[in-house]
C-alpha cells in the first residue's frame, strides 16, 4: 500500500490529533485559530499532493481516483476557505473553542473518507463520521445570543438518524437483489436490475435518500432552514456547503452506479429536482432572515445540480462538479458577508443590510458577485455553470426540465435582488463604517475575483472535471 | 469560418481593444482620487475609446457583406466555442452610436452626480465595455453573457444614483429584462445542440425544421420585444427612465433599446427566416399598437421624462414596424431609425437633465415659459423636438420616411396606421414645446417660485454647450446627407434580405 494514496486523509487525522490534545490545555483564541487554519492548509498541500493518484485499498472498500482525489482538494480548499471567513469564530462558545475546532476538522475528515467509500458499509460510516461531527458543531453556538441551536441540533439529529435508517433500508434491497455491498459488483449488476426490476429503482431511490438529506434536495430539505437558523453563522458556512460538496460526489458514483438507461431512476430525479427547485425558490421570495433565505436558495441549487447528475453524460457530471465549486464561492462569499456584518455572530435581516454599500463598499460588491453569481447572472461561475448544466440535459433531451429550470432562475432572481437591493439602497441613517481587517479585504477580493474568473475561464477545470468523471465505472 | 469573415488586417485587434480601454479604464479608475480627475479620466477613457472607433468608419469596406475586423480566438475548445468578434453593415453604426454617445452621458453627469462619483464613473464604463460587446460578438454565448452581464451595471446606475423610487424601477428593471432574455439562453443552447456551433452566421446557414423555428423565433422574440420595448412589454421603461440620472437615461434611450431592434435584424430574421415570415402579420401589428398607444401614453403625459419615455415606445415601433416589413427600404429604414433615434431621444434626456439640475423639476408646467430666460436652450430645445417627431430636414424624416415608403408599399393600410402615429408624435412634441416655450397660462409654479421675473434661470454654459451642439450637428447631417450611412448597411441589408428569401423558398417547399 503506497502511503500516499492517503496523504489527506492522514493529514486531517493528524490535525484532528492535535487538536484534540488542544482542548486538553488551555490556549488562547488567536493561537487556536492559527493552528487551526495552519492545519487545514497543510491538509490542502496533502490532498493537492495526492492528486492523480489511483488505486483500491483496504480490500476494495476504498477507490482513490481522480474524482474522489478532486473532491478532496475541493473539501480541503473549502475548509481552509471556512476558516478565512470566519476569523476568531466569534458566534461559538468560547470555552468550547477548541473542541469546535476539533469537530470542523474531524467533520471535513469524514466528508474526505466519504468521498472515496466504494463499499455501501464504508459509505455509511464516513457518512456517520462527518454528521455526528456537524451535530456536535450546531450546540456549540455562543449561548449569549440565542437558544435555537439547541432545537436545530436535535431536528438535525433525529432527521438525520431516520434518512440513514431509510438509507439502509434502500441498501438492504439492493444488496438483496444484486448480493453484494461493493460498488464495483453493483454496477455491473445493477443496471440489468434497474430496468428489469422496479424494487431495485425504490432500493436506489431510498439509498440516495441519506445524500438528498447532505443536499437538501427535495423532500429531504425540511429542517434545513431552521437548521441553518440556528446554528452559527460560521457553522452554517460549512453546512451549507461541504457536505453537500461530498454528496454531489456520492450521488454521481451512485446514480451512475444505475447505467446510462435509467428510464425510471431518471424520472423520479428529474421529478425531485424541479420540485426543489420550485419549493425551493418559492419558499425564499417571503423569507426575511438571511441564513433562512440562504438556505432555501441551497434547497433550490441542489435541484440545479441534480439536473446536471441525472443527465449521467460526461458534460453534465463534469458540470456539477464545476457548479458545486461556484457554489462553493458563492455561498461563502455571502456567508462572508453575513460573518463581517454580524459582530455578534446573530442572525441577520434585509434590515441589517441596508445601507451596506456606504458601510462598505467591498462588502456590498461582495454580496453582489455573490448574489448574481447564485442567480447565474454572466459573466459569473453561476452562470457558466448553470449554461452547461442546461447543455448537457438539453443534449439528453429533456427540454422541459430545461425550460423549468430557467424559469426558476428568473424567479430567484426576485429574492437574490433583494439582497442587492437592500445593501445599495440609501438609508438616512448611515450606521458606522463597517472595520474590515486587511484579510477581510483579502478574502472579499478573492470572492470577487474567483467568481468572475472561473465564470469566464472554465476550461480547465472542466476539462479536469470530465477527466475524473470519465474514470467512473 | 473563414467565408463569413474578413479578418482584422489593421494590425491592432481594434474591435477588442473598444472593449479592453472602457473596461482597463474602469479599473484604472477605482485608484484615482479626486472628484474632477475622475470626470476628466472618463471624458479621456471614453474620447479615445471613440477616436478608435473611427477607423472602423473610414477602414470599413461599404461593398461586402461579411463581418469585417474579424478577431478570432480559441476559447473552450471542448464546447467549439470561440471568442469571434466582427461587424457588418448593421453593427457598425451601432457600435460608433455607442462610442459617440458614452462621452456625452460623462459630460452631462458633470454636476448631476454629488455623490459615490468614483463608482459611477466605473459603472459607466462596464457599462460601456458591455455594450460594445453585444454588438460586436459573433458568437451567441458571448452575446448573450454581455446582453445579461450589461444588467448589473445598468441596475446599479438606477438603484444607486436615480431618483426618490429608484427601488421599484430598478428592479423592474432587471425582473422585466431577465426573465424575458432568459429563454435566449434556452434558444442559443437549442441551436447548440443541433447545429454544434456558436458561431452566428454559421447559424444562419442551417435549415430548420418550420415548427423548431418557431419555437425559437418566440425565444428569441420574447427577450428582444422586453428590450425594444414593444406594447404590452413597455411598463419598465418609463418607470426606468424616470428614475435614472440623465447619463442612465441616455443610455437606455440611445442604446439599450437597440439591442432589441439589433437582436430582431441578427438573430431572428436570418436564423429562423421561415418563422418570421409566418410570423410578420403578428409582429406588425404588434409594432403598430406600440407606435400608435405609445403616441397615445406620451399625450397625456405631464413629466417631461415620462413623456419622452412614452414617445420611445412609438419610436422603436417604427424600428421593429421596418424590420418586420421584410424589404430593403424597411429595413434601411428601421436601422436608421435607431441611429437616429438614439440620437435625438439622447438629446431630449441631456435637454431635460439640465432643465432639472435649475428647477428640480421635470414637470412640464413647473418648466414652462422658458422663451425669455433661456434662449440658447430653447433654440437647442426646438430643434430636438422638431427632429423627434420626423420634421423634414432633420435626421428622423428621413428614416421614418423610409419605413413609411415600405409600408405603403406593402399594404396601405399599415401605412395609413403609421401615419396616424407620425402625427400623434408631432401632437405631442409640439404641445410639450409649445408649454416649455411660451406658455405663461397657469401662473404658479412649484417649489413655491414665481414664475418670470421671480425666478433665477442661467441659461446654457460652454459645457453644455457642446454636447448638444455635438448632437444637433448629426440631426442635420444625417437628415440632409444620409448618404454614407445608407452605404454602409447597403450590402448587409441586401444579404439580410437574400437569407430570408431562402427562407421563404424553404417554406414553399416544405
Amino acid at each position: 500500500m503506497q502511503i500516499t494514496l492517503l496523504l489527506p486523509e492522514i493529514a486531517l487525522s493528524l490535525a484532528s490529533l492535535v487538536l484534540f490534545f488542544c482542548t486538553l490545555g488551555r490556549f488562547r483564541d488567536r493561537t487556536l485559530q492559527a493552528i487551526t487554519t495552519t492545519l487545514s492548509l497543510i491538509s490542502l498541500g496533502a490532498a493537492l499532493c495526492a492528486y492523480g493518484q489511483e488505486g483500491m485499498l483496504f480490500f476494495n472498500t476504498y477507490r482513490v481516483d481522480l474524482l474522489s482525489q478532486l473532491f478532496k482538494v475541493i473539501i480541503t480548499f473549502g475548509l481552509f476557505l471556512v476558516l478565512c471567513i470566519a476569523p476568531g469564530s466569534r458566534g461559538v462558545e468560547r470555552k468550547y473553542l477548541a473542541e469546535y475546532y476539533l469537530f470542523l476538522t474531524i467533520g471535513a475528515m469524514g466528508l474526505v473518507l466519504l468521498v472515496s467509500s466504494h463499499e455501501l458499509l464504508t459509505i455509511v460510516m464516513s457518512l456517520e463520521i462527518a454528521s455526528f461531527a456537524i451535530c456536535v458543531l450546531i450546540p456549540l453556538r455562543s449561548l449569549k445570543l440565542h437558544r435555537d441551536q439547541m432545537e436545530a441540533a436535535i431536528k438535525y439529529f433525529l432527521f438525520g438518524v431516520s434518512t440513514i435508517g431509510i438509507m439502509l433500508f434502500g441498501m438492504s434491497y439492493l444488496f438483496g437483489l444484486a448480493n453484494s455491498t461493493y460498488l464495483g459488483d453493483l454496477a455491473e449488476r445493477l443496471p440489468a436490475l434497474v430496468r428489469s426490476e422496479p424494487l431495485a429503482v425504490v432500493g436506489m431511490v431510498m439509498m440516495l435518500c441519506g445524500f438528498f438529506y447532505k443536499l437538501s434536495l427535495f423532500p429531504m430539505h425540511f429542517l434545513t432552514p431552521d437548521i441553518y437558523e440556528g446554528s452559527a453563522n460560521e457553522t452554517a458556512a460549512y453546512y451549507s456547503t461541504l457536505p453537500k460538496i461530498a454528496a454531489v460526489a456520492l450521488l454521481i458514483r451512485l446514480v451512475s452506479l444505475a447505467g446510462v438507461e435509467a428510464g425510471r431512476l431518471t424520472w423520479v430525479l428529474a421529478l425531485l429536482a424541479v420540485l426543489s427547485m420550485t419549493v425551493g425558490n418559492l419558499a425564499a421570495l417571503v423569507q426575511n432572515d438571511l441564513k433562512r433565505l440562504l438556505a432555501y436558495s441551497s434547497i433550490a441549487h441542489a435541484g440545479y445540480v441534480m439536473i446536471g447528475i441525472l443527465s449521467m453524460n460526461s458534460l453534465g457530471l463534469a458540470a456539477s462538479v464545476y457548479y458545486m465549486l461556484g457554489y462553493l464561492l458563492m455561498n461563502l462569499a455571502c456567508f462572508h458577508v453575513i460573518y463581517q456584518l454580524a459582530p455578534n455572530g446573530e442572525n441577520l435581516t434585509f434590515d441589517h443590510l441596508r445601507g451596506l454599500y456606504c458601510r462598505s463598499p467591498l462588502l456590498a460588491a461582495t454580496l453582489a458577485a455573490g448574489a448574481f453569481g447564485l442567480t447565474g447572472i454572466p459573466p459569473t461561475i453561476g452562470f457558466t455553470g448553470k449554461f452547461l448544466i442546461f447543455t448537457a440535459a438539453f443534449q439528453k433531451g429533456f427540454h422541459l426540465l430545461v425550460i423549468l429550470a430557467v424559469v426558476n432562475a428568473a424567479i430567484s432572481l426576485f429574492f437574490y435582488l433583494k439582497m442587492v437591493r437592500a445593501a445599495y439602497s440609501q438609508v438616512d441613517d448611515l450606521g458606522e463604517a463597517v472595520p474590515l481587517t486587511i484579510q477581510a479585504r483579502l478574502i472579499g477580493l478573492f470572492f470577487i475575483a474567483s467568481i468572475i474568473l472561473t465564470g469566464v475561464l472554465p476550461q480547465w477545470f472542466i476539462a479536469l472535471a470530465k477527466e475524473s468523471v470519465a474514470g467512473l465505472p | 469560418m473563414n467565408n463569413y469573415l474578413i479578418l482584422n488586417t489593421t494590425g491592432w485587434p481594434i474591435l477588442s481593444l473598444l472593449m479592453v480601454i472602457p473596461a482597463a479604464g474602469a479599473f484604472v479608475a477605482l485608484l484615482i482620487r479626486g472628484d474632477l480627475v475622475l470626470k476628466i479620466w472618463g471624458v479621456i477613457v471614453t474620447l479615445a475609446t471613440m477616436a478608435l472607433s473611427i477607423p472602423l468608419y473610414s477602414g470599413f469596406a461599404t461593398d461586402s457583406a461579411r463581418y469585417q475586423f474579424a478577431e478570432q480566438y480559441s476559447w473552450f475548445p471542448a464546447l467549439n466555442l470561440y471568442y469571434v468578434v466582427g461587424v457588418d453593415g448593421i453593427s457598425l453604426l451601432l457600435v460608433l452610436l455607442t462610442t459617440f454617445i458614452m462621452p456625452l452621458c460623462i459630460l452631462c453627469s458633470w454636476q448631476q452626480i454629488q455623490y459615490r462619483l468614483k463608482e459611477f464613473i466605473v459603472v459607466l464604463l462596464l457599462m460601456e465595455a458591455a455594450m460594445i460587446g453585444v454588438f460586436i460578438s459573433l458568437n451567441t454565448l458571448l452575446f448573450y453573457i454581455f446582453w445579461e452581464g450589461m444588467l448589473v451595471p445598468m441596475y446599479l446606475i438606477i438603484a444607486v444614483w436615480g431618483g426618490p423610487r429608484r427601488d421599484y424601477a430598478s428592479i423592474k428593471f432587471f425582473l422585466y429584462t431577465f426573465s424575458g432574455s432568459i429563454f435566449l439562453l434556452v434558444a442559443i443552447i437549442a441551436l447548440y445542440i443541433s447545429t454544434g456551433t456558436f458561431f452566428i452566421p454559421a447559424l444562419m446557414d442551417h435549415g430548420y425544421p418550420f415548427v423548431y423555428q418557431l419555437w425559437i423565433f418566440l425565444a428569441f422574440t420574447l427577450s428582444f420585444a422586453v428590450k425594444v420595448p414593444v406594447y404590452p412589454l413597455h411598463t419598465w421603461l418609463p418607470a426606468a427612465h424616470v428614475e435614472a440620472p440623465t447619463a442612465g437615461s441616455v443610455i437606455l434611450a440611445s442604446i439599450l433599446l437597440k439591442m432589441g431592434g439589433y437582436g430582431f435584424l441578427r438573430f431572428c430574421l436570418p436564423i429562423v427566416p421561415a418563422a418570421t415570415i409566418a410570423c410578420v402579420p403578428y409582429m406588425i401589428a404588434i409594432s403598430l399598437v406600440s407606435i400608435i398607444v405609445g403616441g397615445y401614453l406620451a399625450l397625456g403625459q405631464s413629466d417631461i421624462k415620462k413623456l419622452i419615455a412614452y414617445s420611445s415606445v412609438g419610436h422603436m415601433g417604427f424600428v421593429t414596424l421596418g424590420t418586420f416589413l421584410l424589404n430593403g427600404q424597411g429595413i434601411e429604414g428601421a436601422i436608421l431609425q435607431m441611429v437616429n433615434h438614439g440620437i435625438t431621444t439622447g438629446a431630449l434626456f441631456i435637454c431635460v437633465g439640465i432643465i432639472y439640475e435649475r428647477t428640480h423639476s421635470r414637470e412640464i408646467g413647473a418648466n414652462s415659459a422658458l422663451g425669455m430666460m433661456m434662449p440658447v436652450y430653447v433654440t437647442f430645445l426646438g430643434i430636438f423636438s422638431l427632429s423627434s417627431f420626423g420634421f423634414p430636414g432633420t435626421n428622423n424624416f428621413v428614416s421614418e420616411f423610409l419605413v413609411l415608403v415600405a409600408a405603403f408599399s406593402g399594404n396601405p393600410l399599415v401605412g395609413a396606421l403609421s401615419i396616424l402615429g407620425v402625427t400623434l408624435a408631432a401632437a405631442y412634441m409640439l404641445r410639450l414645446l409649445q408649454r416649455m416655450v411660451w406658455d405663461r397660462s397657469d401662473g404658479h409654479g412649484h417649489h413655491g417660485v414665481e414664475k418670470g421675473e421671480g425666478r433665477k434661470l442661467w441659461d446654457l454654459g460652454a459645457r453644455e454647450c457642446v454636447m448638444l451642439g455635438i448632437l444637433a450637428v448629426f440631426v442635420f447631417w444625417i437628415g440632409f446627407y444620409p448618404r454614407p450611412l445608407i452605404a454602409i448597411m447597403d450590402k448587409s441589408v441586401t444579404h439580410l434580405l437574400q437569407q430570408v428569401e431562402a427562407g421563404k423558398v424553404e417554406r414553399i417547399f416544405k
